[in-house]
């Protein structure tokens, strides 16, 4: 009989998960509400971004697109500030608006826009089989890559630096993590930089960058390194707990994925990112996403064409 | 480790093909790496089998034993970890232990509890089975000339329940090898980690998995080789 | 009522002494669970503000929906590598030898590649022929899963099935054969039937793999129940901590609720078919059932068969081969059986056909 019982509860527990998630509960967004430096009276505000309309740019990923009346763009969802997707399911940060100027000139309203969360490992297998349109996420651009899908861009550039606690006084830049325990992500750049003897450190890898901010709060961890805006964006969540060493090591030019072979896409998001540079669109995006977390805006680097 | 590097040089290996994009180049430049990974695969499995087993024959004896509470402790054992996706099991060690105690384990050891705990489920469950293939005569027999419940089972029964487990053990162990690459996404240098790291600078990802593929190929087919030749080896001496 | 033969009932003093440790191992574990909860409740993770956060409706959403498309994925690759194992089980035993080596590549590949790989592969191909293949296409996610899933688990089961005929006593299939049954008959009619009874714990347990292995997904980065659990946490901060904790818990629990359900379905199922079947062993069987794990029914089938019983003999053998009847004949006359090839791994079953 004993069977009968387990089996019994078994079912209870898994019909009660079900119920219990099935109906009610609290509307809005769990966890800590995002605080604001600027004490919620000057907050910068998201820029809204004119729509183009009639746009005829001669690629097939385009033109697939405006058939079936949206885009598809891949992002991360997991970094604070540049690509997050808060448990409401609403996306927000810097990536996630360069993301909507780029669809705005292409003739694509914000509700048209599908994102879609890539991974880092997927990201070229879903670009270069057509599963998104575009990729918006920390992509670094480098000559193996091209091989397999195109870039317009950089947008941004970014650089590997450190994440430490606030308390932290030994970690004062790349040259002083020896025999500190340094977590990044499984792969990264940063990682293969920081392993070089010459730094001397001892490498946590995970899977996800927020597991490595878990471990930094546990004390598990000295440091988390990887590419300073995304760390700038968790210093952000919690200034009071972490913060960012800024001595950038490495050029993460950030650039925007898309199919390899087509030529006047990319040109056309070249375009894109360069008018709202030029008319303002991005600063303020800038000032309103990763420039909360209270890194300096710099301007924009030029856009490399091929 | 001899196989290690046999994979890559007995790999085909055209010198004379220059360009870039020959899948074999990859492994060949990568080649430190690759090894590094398929012997921490090897390694990982060889020690959280070798541990597995123990801890799945001592589970296996509690549930057969004549003291409720081991009794119970084997059954909870079993059903907790049998029923647990496996990259649950990591997040606990990872993110949740350490909240209760502080050992400070590193990550080799993180995955070599967590695969060893993992899979001793299933070797309990295999070598409690083999407990009970053994004719009810022998236990019977070895009790009545006297023999106390650890005889009973460490002379008579377990000895002969040996061939009947080694196939099931066999299973086990090939899925442990492959479970080991999730150990990978928790800082273990490991053969599928070697993937990642190389699809991240942007290789092209199908020619990775290939390699890799291979490369748990050579383990898996030398571990049921070498359970084989035990089972042979096994009916020799009766 | 001692269930088992392995050691004697319990006397006066060994019952006081088992009490005396029911005690103790009582008092331990209790012991442990306290210092574990007053440890995470010490670093914050008992908070209401903390466990508030499966109050709101789209946490709870997600998790519903991580639930139920963990299970639709499991309802299908379960289905789905059944059948498969059948089919391969059945192809591997037969008597035409392209077929046999057919089958036995395919299983011998699959169950040597790890399923992370399978499933990425699979993943790639339909998003490659994503145009051509429709339903497939548009849910490449979901059919690389799930159709991974029925691969891997397909080749096992057709293992599991192997050993299941391998255990059918040899007189049966030559029974059969003399009375004139044709080699599709003596499959559906003997072999088969037999083979998923006597497999049957085994079958389910692999189930209940099948189950735990939806949460490979997270490779191809679908959403299923781990994987929304993992993302939840990833992203939700509270009090200055990820929620791995509670995360854990909740999903945790579920997994084993779903598991254990799933368990005791077969439990449920075997127990009936049991029930059904006139069987000689069953009635020594019945009584350790109570005690758990102590020498299960499965202590009986073995003699009975080697006595030449009927083939519901060995219902509960052994996990994997189910050499169970041969292992029992083994002390007795070890030369027994000197001329049969033993490995399962080693002979096709058609052989001795």
């Amino acid at each position: 009989m004993k069977f009968r019982k387990t089996a019994a509860a078994a079912a209870v527990v898994a019909a009660l998960s079900l119920t219990a998630t099935a109906c009610g509960g609290e509307e809005g967004t769990a966890g800590d509400k995002p605080k604001d430096p600027t004490g919620g009276k000057n907050a910068p505000k998201l820029p809204t971004y004119d729509v183009k309309s009639g746009v005829k740019v001669d690629s097939a990923v385009l033109k697939k697109a405006q058939k079936a009346g949206k885009i598809v763009i891949g992002a991360k969802d997991d970094q604070p500030y540049l690509g997050f997707k808060d448990s409401a399911g609403k996306r927000s940060g810097f990536d996630i608006e360069i993301a909507k100027m780029v669809a705005a000139d292409l003739g694509f309203k914000p509700d048209q826009i599908e994102f879609k969360t890539i991974d880092s490992g997927v990201r070229e297998t879903t670009i270069s089989k057509g599963d998104v349109d575009l990729y918006v996420g920390t992509y670094t651009i480098n000559d193996e890559r091209k091989k397999q899908v195109g870039f317009a861009g950089p947008y941004l550039v970014a650089g590997a630096d450190l994440l430490v606690r606030e308390d932290e006084k030994d970690i004062t830049g790349p040259d002083s993590v020896k025999g500190k325990k340094v977590c990044s992500i499984v792969g990264s750049t940063p990682l293969q930089e920081i392993k070089k003897s010459k730094y001397g450190a001892e490498t946590v890898e995970l899977a996800k960058y927020s597991e490595c901010v878990q471990q930094l709060i546990n004390k598990e961890v000295d440091a988390v390194t990887t590419d300073d805006a995304i760390l700038k964006g968790y210093a952000a969540q919690q200034p009071k707990a972490l913060k960012v060493v800024g001595k950038p090591f490495t050029k993460e030019p950030y650039g925007i994925g898309m199919s390899k072979n087509d030529k006047a896409l990319r040109d056309a998001v070249a375009d894109a990112v360069e008018a709202h540079q030029k008319n303002g669109d991005y600063k303020k995006a800038y000032d309103a996403t990763l420039g909360l977390s209270g890194s300096e805006f710099t301007e924009p680097p030029a856009l490399e064409r091929y | 480790m001899r196989i290690a590097v046999r994979t890559g040089a007995g790999a085909p290996c055209p010198t004379t093909a220059a360009h870039e994009d020959i899948p074999v180049n990859v492994l060949l430049d990568h080649l430190a790496e690759f090894r590094e990974g398929f012997i921490g695969t090897v390694w990982l499995t060889v020690a959280s089998s070798v541990l597995a087993l123990l801890l799945g024959v001592v589970l296996a004896g509690f549930r057969v034993s004549p003291v409720p509470p081991l009794r119970f402790f084997g059954a909870a054992w079993v059903t907790l970890f049998r029923n647990t996706p496996l990259t649950l099991l990591f997040l606990t060690i990872w993110f949740a232990v350490p909240q209760v105690f502080d050992f400070g384990f590193d990550p080799w050891t993180k995955a070599l509890i967590v695969l060893s705990v993992y899979t001793s489920s299933f070797v309990c469950e295999a070598v409690r089975s083999g407990i009970n293939t053994v004719p009810l005569g022998q236990a019977e027999a070895a009790r009545s000339i006297g023999m106390t419940f650890f005889q009973t089972l460490g002379s008579i029964v377990l000895p002969q329940a040996v061939r009947t487990v080694l196939p099931p053990l066999s299973s086990i162990f090939i899925a442990l090898t492959k479970n080991s690459a999730i150990a990978g996404a928790f800082s273990v240098t490991e053969l599928f980690g070697w993937q990642k790291v190389l699809s991240d600078q942007g290789f092209a990802i199908a020619w990775l998995f290939l390699w890799v593929a291979l490369g748990y190929l050579v383990i898996t087919f030398t571990i049921s080789g070498l359970f084989r030749l035990l089972e042979r080896s096994l009916e020799v001496a009766r | 009522m001692s269930s088992s033969v392995l050691y004697d009932a319990p006397g006066p003093k060994a019952r006081m002494r088992n009490r005396i440790y029911s005690v103790i191992g009582t008092a331990a574990i209790i012991g442990l669970a306290v210092v574990v909860v007053m440890r995470l409740a010490d670093r914050g993770h008992f908070e209401s503000e903390v466990w508030n956060t499966f109050n709101y409706s789209n946490v709870r959403e997600t998790i519903r929906d991580g639930i139920l498309t963990t299970l639709k994925v499991f309802a299908l690759a379960g289905v789905l590598s059944l059948v498969l194992g059948v089919l391969l089980a059945v192809a591997r035993a037969s008597d035409h030898r392209p077929v046999r080596w057919l089958a036995t590549g395919f299983i011998e590949l699959f169950r040597a590649i790890p399923l992370l790989i399978t499933i990425y592969a699979l993943w790639v191909l339909f998003l490659t022929y994503k145009g051509d293949l429709g339903a497939i296409g548009e849910n490449n996610g979901f059919w690389a899963l799930v159709l991974g899933l029925a691969v891997y688990n397909g080749a096992v089961q057709a293992e599991v099935l192997r050993a299941g005929f391998n255990a059918v006593p040899r007189g049966q299939v030559e029974a059969a054969y003399a009375l004139g049954l044709r080699k599709s008959q003596v499959m559906t009619m003997l072999l088969l039937p037999q083979a998923v009874r006597s497999m049957l714990p085994t079958i389910i347990s692999q189930l209940v793999v099948t189950l735990k292995d939806t949460s490979l997904g997270y490779i191809i980065t679908y959403s299923e129940l781990l994987y929304a659990g993992r993302q939840l946490a990833n992203t939700t901060l509270v009090n200055g901590q990820y929620i791995y904790v509670p995360v854990i818990m909740v999903v945790g629990t579920i997994y084993v609720a779903m598991c254990l359900a799933l368990s005791a379905l077969a439990t449920w199922i075997e127990k009936r078919g049991r029930r059904t079947k006139t069987g000689i062993a069953v009635a020594a069987a019945a009584e350790p059932a109570e005690a758990p794990g102590v020498l299960d029914p499965a202590a009986v089938p073995a003699p009975a068969a080697a006595a030449g019983e009927t083939g519901d003999a060995p219902l509960a053998a052994p996990a994997r081969e189910a050499e169970g009847p041969k292992a029992a004949e083994g002390p007795k006359g070890p030369e027994g059986d000197t001329g049969e090839p033993r490995g399962d791994s080693d002979g096709p079953v058609g052989k001795s056909n």
